[in-house]
């Protein structure tokens, strides 16, 4: 008896995933919730666990086909002794499934719609033809184009641009190959969100430095302490979490959004921290950091940040947020204008801490650990003296991590 | 820009080079086009595809009343007789009328004719004559010319050893004519006097004529050439040409060795060959080379390696034809006006313009074999068309090749008075993606030629109506 394998409900709005990567191969003995498949949505990759144990004996879709909540991607043959059904699971099957789209794509265009397609950038795969036997028209890509294509695959080949050379096929030119991969769902998602918060808000980004010292005292202090206690390292992102919390209860606009023709003030502090995971880069969130101990928010941080990297991040930990914090620092960065995360209004960006020459009050100079601070701000809500003010208390408590303590 | 003096510069104004340099006006771009003849149209205007297409067809006439081939249908002439002079002169008239239309082109689409031959300076600046010019873009088109035979000299002036040129200019019908040459051009032209009573040999290195057309083509042509008269020689190469006067000698062995004997000859036609033109270019101040082919390597927008700089055309690697250098002349100035142009070259068609025609698009069967995909052909004569039976013109046979598991056609060969337009429908259809079966659906006239195309294809399923 073949039990089915379905796409798992993905959360809210989520309707289709792409097949990333299969997990499991046909013949594969596989154990109760162990993972078979990875599905890419628009927001997170995610494992199909086995619904139980048994011999996987077949793949119903192919790796890059986009996939349904509810629809089934494999079978799995119950008992151990399945050895006969094993054996009797070609992979024919799942290359029958796949022929239609390597079939689509292998048609040969038209000279006009071949010039479209290259002149757009678009993948023709993904525009359904109304053509004799399925073929695009020039029309379909027309409309295709007109109803807003992905960003296009390549850079166009004009004059301009003409440093991206294609040999031709009739020059034998060697050593210059190019690859094509196919844009994941995340980067595909990643891309549009990113141009969209360009097109939408009104950008604007302002900076601040601020001296380390007070912070890296207190870490080289306690960091034993603190890690015995705690089970976890005593990093920069609790000072900055806490700081931007003090900060936004000051400057409320920062933490609030825009919906429509009104404002959402938020009376809590759900701050996306940017984690960088194989497939690009991933925004979960701390939940009410307002109220999360230093120790709280770096657990909650070292806890994305492995899950990440395995891939098991969940839609419901990358939902909301109100202010996001991003360290390009840890990648060396001096300064950069990070861009919002809609419909959030600000984002923080933390860079490299390195020593500098700094006038001290007292007219000396001492080499001190400096950081620049960037805010970029969607200033159709956010007042220049709002941001202003709220990047100079985000230096003062990092400057001072008392203020932390007594609220100022 | 007032930097340049021009966004576009075309050297060369050839098909593939006036066209550019209309289509690089017409898109609103300021051009000029640098040509050193004292008439457009580079070679194939002046003095190869037009002028040899112009002997062709009067000497076909001439053939058909001289010949007593009319008498089937109940022509009978008499006295019909060769004014070679009128038949230049109708020829020069021809190439005046279109060389000047090119001119009137220029005009109307107000690109700047430059006289004199083009020398680079530097990627953007370009030296004609005693004057320098400067242009944002360079499209370099400055075609071919006949690849000479070492030990051979050609001199058109004296009519005896002459290449394509000189033998569209020769003053009287050579006795006998050898060409050196078995290609297209050779047979071509070698057709025009063989059909005004000169004795015509065909000497030809490898084993085979017209090398790189299909293998059945290759064979059934050169049956369908010796029935017309043609002496042809293949396996034989030329060792050596001697001039005494208005004789020629030439000394022939078999290409793989053997016994050298000598051929007595009026006229020699060397064919063997084109190689591009770069010389005086002076590509290495534009900061260009060539391959070891002497062609200029281009890129996916017919952009060579120096920015700025183009090049199309015979100068470029691929099938030195008019129509491929026109189809890359648009595609190049799309690309230097910022748009997607697109040349597919994987469908030029080729044609031989004798009698009967040769055209020949996509794959040959032997280069379908080597891919190593399953194919069926299709073959249909000419013997069983109505039309080509009617006119009592029944040579040739049209070879269609498919996929055997997608149908989809990846070549057509055809032998045929028309087929230099027959293979028009195919190459077409072939750029949609044809399957046999959907050549074999479509009406076709009756009764036609192009009833055999549709019939071939029917015959890759097997099953052909009227054979």
């Amino acid at each position: 008896m073949a039990t089915d394998v379905k796409v798992p409900v993905l959360g809210e709005s989520i309707t289709e995933a792409t097949l990333g990567e299969w997990l499991k191969q046909p013949g594969d003995t596989v154990a109760a919730d162990e993972p078979i498949a990875s599905l890419e949505t628009d927001k997170v990759a995610l494992e199909v666990p086995a619904p139980e144990a048994g011999i996987l004996s077949e793949h119903l879709v192919a790796v890059g086909d986009t996939v349904e909540v509810g629809a089934i991607i494999a079978k799995i043959e119950a008992g151990s002794g399945a050895a006969a059904s094993a054996a009797k699971t070609t992979p024919a099957p799942a290359a029958a499934k796949a022929a239609p789209v390597a079939d689509a794509s292998s048609v040969t265009l038209s000279p006009a719609v071949r010039r479209l397609v290259l002149e757009h950038g678009v993948d023709p795969s993904k525009i359904k033809g109304t053509g004799k036997d399925g073929r695009l028209t020039k029309d379909d890509v027309e409309q295709y184009v007109k109803n807003g294509a992905p960003a296009p695959l390549v850079e166009k080949g004009t004059a301009k641009g003409a440093e991206i050379q294609t040999p031709v096929a009739v020059t034998a030119a060697g050593g210059r190959n190019e690859e094509r991969v196919r844009m994941t769902r995340l980067r595909q998602t990643v891309a549009k969100r990113l141009k969209e918060a360009q097109d939408t808000a009104a950008l604007l980004t302002t900076f601040n430095d601020v001296d380390m010292t007070a912070v890296m005292e207190t870490r080289s202090k306690y960091k034993e302490l603190f890690a015995k206690k705690h089970g976890v390292k005593l990093g920069f992102m609790g000072f900055f979490a806490k700081a931007a919390c003090l900060a936004l209860k000051d400057v409320p606009s920062v933490n609030a959004q825009i919906d429509g023709d009104e404002i959402v003030y938020h009376d809590y502090v759900d701050i996306s921290v940017a984690v960088s995971a194989p497939n690009g880069l991933v925004v979960p969130v701390i939940r009410n950091a307002e109220a999360m101990s230093f120790a709280d928010v770096e657990n909650t941080i070292g806890d994305f940040g492995k899950r990440a990297k395995d891939g098991t991040l969940t839609m419901a930990d990358m939902k909301g947020g109100t202010f996001t914090i991003s360290n390009g620092g840890v990648f060396g960065s001096l300064m950069s204008t990070p861009i919002i995360n809609p419909p959030q209004s600000a984002v923080l960006g933390l860079h490299r801490i390195e020593k500098r020459p700094v006038v001290m009050p007292d007219g000396s100079i001492a080499a001190r650990p400096m950081m620049y601070l960037a805010l970029s701000y969607d200033h159709r809500l956010i007042d220049g003296r709002e941001a202003v003010t709220f990047l100079v208390r985000i230096k003062e408590a990092i400057e001072d991590p008392t203020r932390l303590l007594i609220d100022l | 820009m007032a930097e340049f003096d021009y966004d576009v510069l075309v050297i060369g104004s050839g098909p593939g080079g006036y066209v550019a340099a209309i289509r690089a006006a017409q898109l609103g771009l300021k051009t000029a086009c640098v040509e050193s003849r004292e008439t457009l149209g580079g070679t194939c205007l002046n003095v190869g595809c037009i002028p040899s297409k112009a002997m062709l067809h009067a000497s076909e006439i001439y053939h058909e009343a001289h010949s007593g081939a009319l008498e089937k249908f109940g022509i009978k002439l008499t006295g019909a007789k060769l004014d070679l002079k009128q038949m230049h002169a109708e020829k020069s008239k021809a190439v005046d009328e279109l060389t000047g239309g090119i001119a009137f082109l220029f005009k109307k689409n107000k690109v700047e004719w430059l006289k004199g031959r083009g020398a680079f300076e530097s990627a953007n600046s370009v030296k004609v004559g005693d004057k320098t010019v400067t242009a944002k873009n360079i499209i370099i088109a400055t075609g071919s010319s006949v690849t000479p035979l070492p030990g051979v000299d050609i001199d058109n002036s004296k009519h005896v050893v002459v290449d394509s040129t000189g033998a569209l200019e020769l003053p009287k019908v050579p006795n006998h004519m050898v060409v050196i040459g078995g290609g297209v051009i050779g047979l071509e032209l070698g057709s025009v006097w063989l059909r005004l009573g000169a004795k015509v040999t065909v000497v030809e290195y490898l084993d085979q004529i017209l090398p790189g057309m299909d293998g059945d083509i290759r064979k059934d042509s050169a049956r369908i050439f010796k029935k017309q008269g043609f002496d042809i020689k293949t396996g034989t190469k030329v060792t050596g040409v001697s001039v005494k006067g208005k004789k020629a000698t030439l000394t022939v062995e078999p290409a793989k060795g053997g016994d050298a004997e000598t051929i007595e000859a009026d006229a020699v036609l060397v064919a063997i060959g084109r190689r591009p033109n770069i010389d005086g270019l002076a590509l290495d101040k534009a900061g260009l080379a060539t391959n070891d082919r002497g062609q200029i390597e281009v890129g996916h927008d017919f952009q060579t390696a120096v920015k700025g700089v183009y090049a199309i055309g015979d100068v470029t690697p691929g099938p030195m034809l008019a129509h491929k250098a026109e189809d890359e002349g648009i595609a190049a100035a799309e690309f230097v006006a910022g748009q997607q142009g697109i040349v597919n070259h994987d469908l030029i068609p080729g044609v031989v313009y004798t009698h009967p025609e040769i055209a020949s698009i996509g794959k040959t069967e032997e280069e379908v074999k080597e891919t190593g995909v399953a194919y069926k052909v299709g073959k249909f004569p000419f013997a069983g068309n109505s039309r080509a039976k009617t006119n009592r013109d029944t040579d040739g046979y049209v070879k269609v090749i498919a996929d055997a598991e997608t149908d989809k056609v990846l070549g057509a060969h055809i032998i045929s008075s028309l087929a230099g337009t027959l293979i028009a429908q195919v190459t077409q259809a072939m750029e949609f993606g044809t399957t046999s079966e959907d050549i074999a659906y479509t009406c076709h006239a009756h009764p036609t030629h192009s009833e055999a195309v549709k019939e071939a294809a029917m015959a890759v399923q097997g099953k052909p109506i009227h054979m």
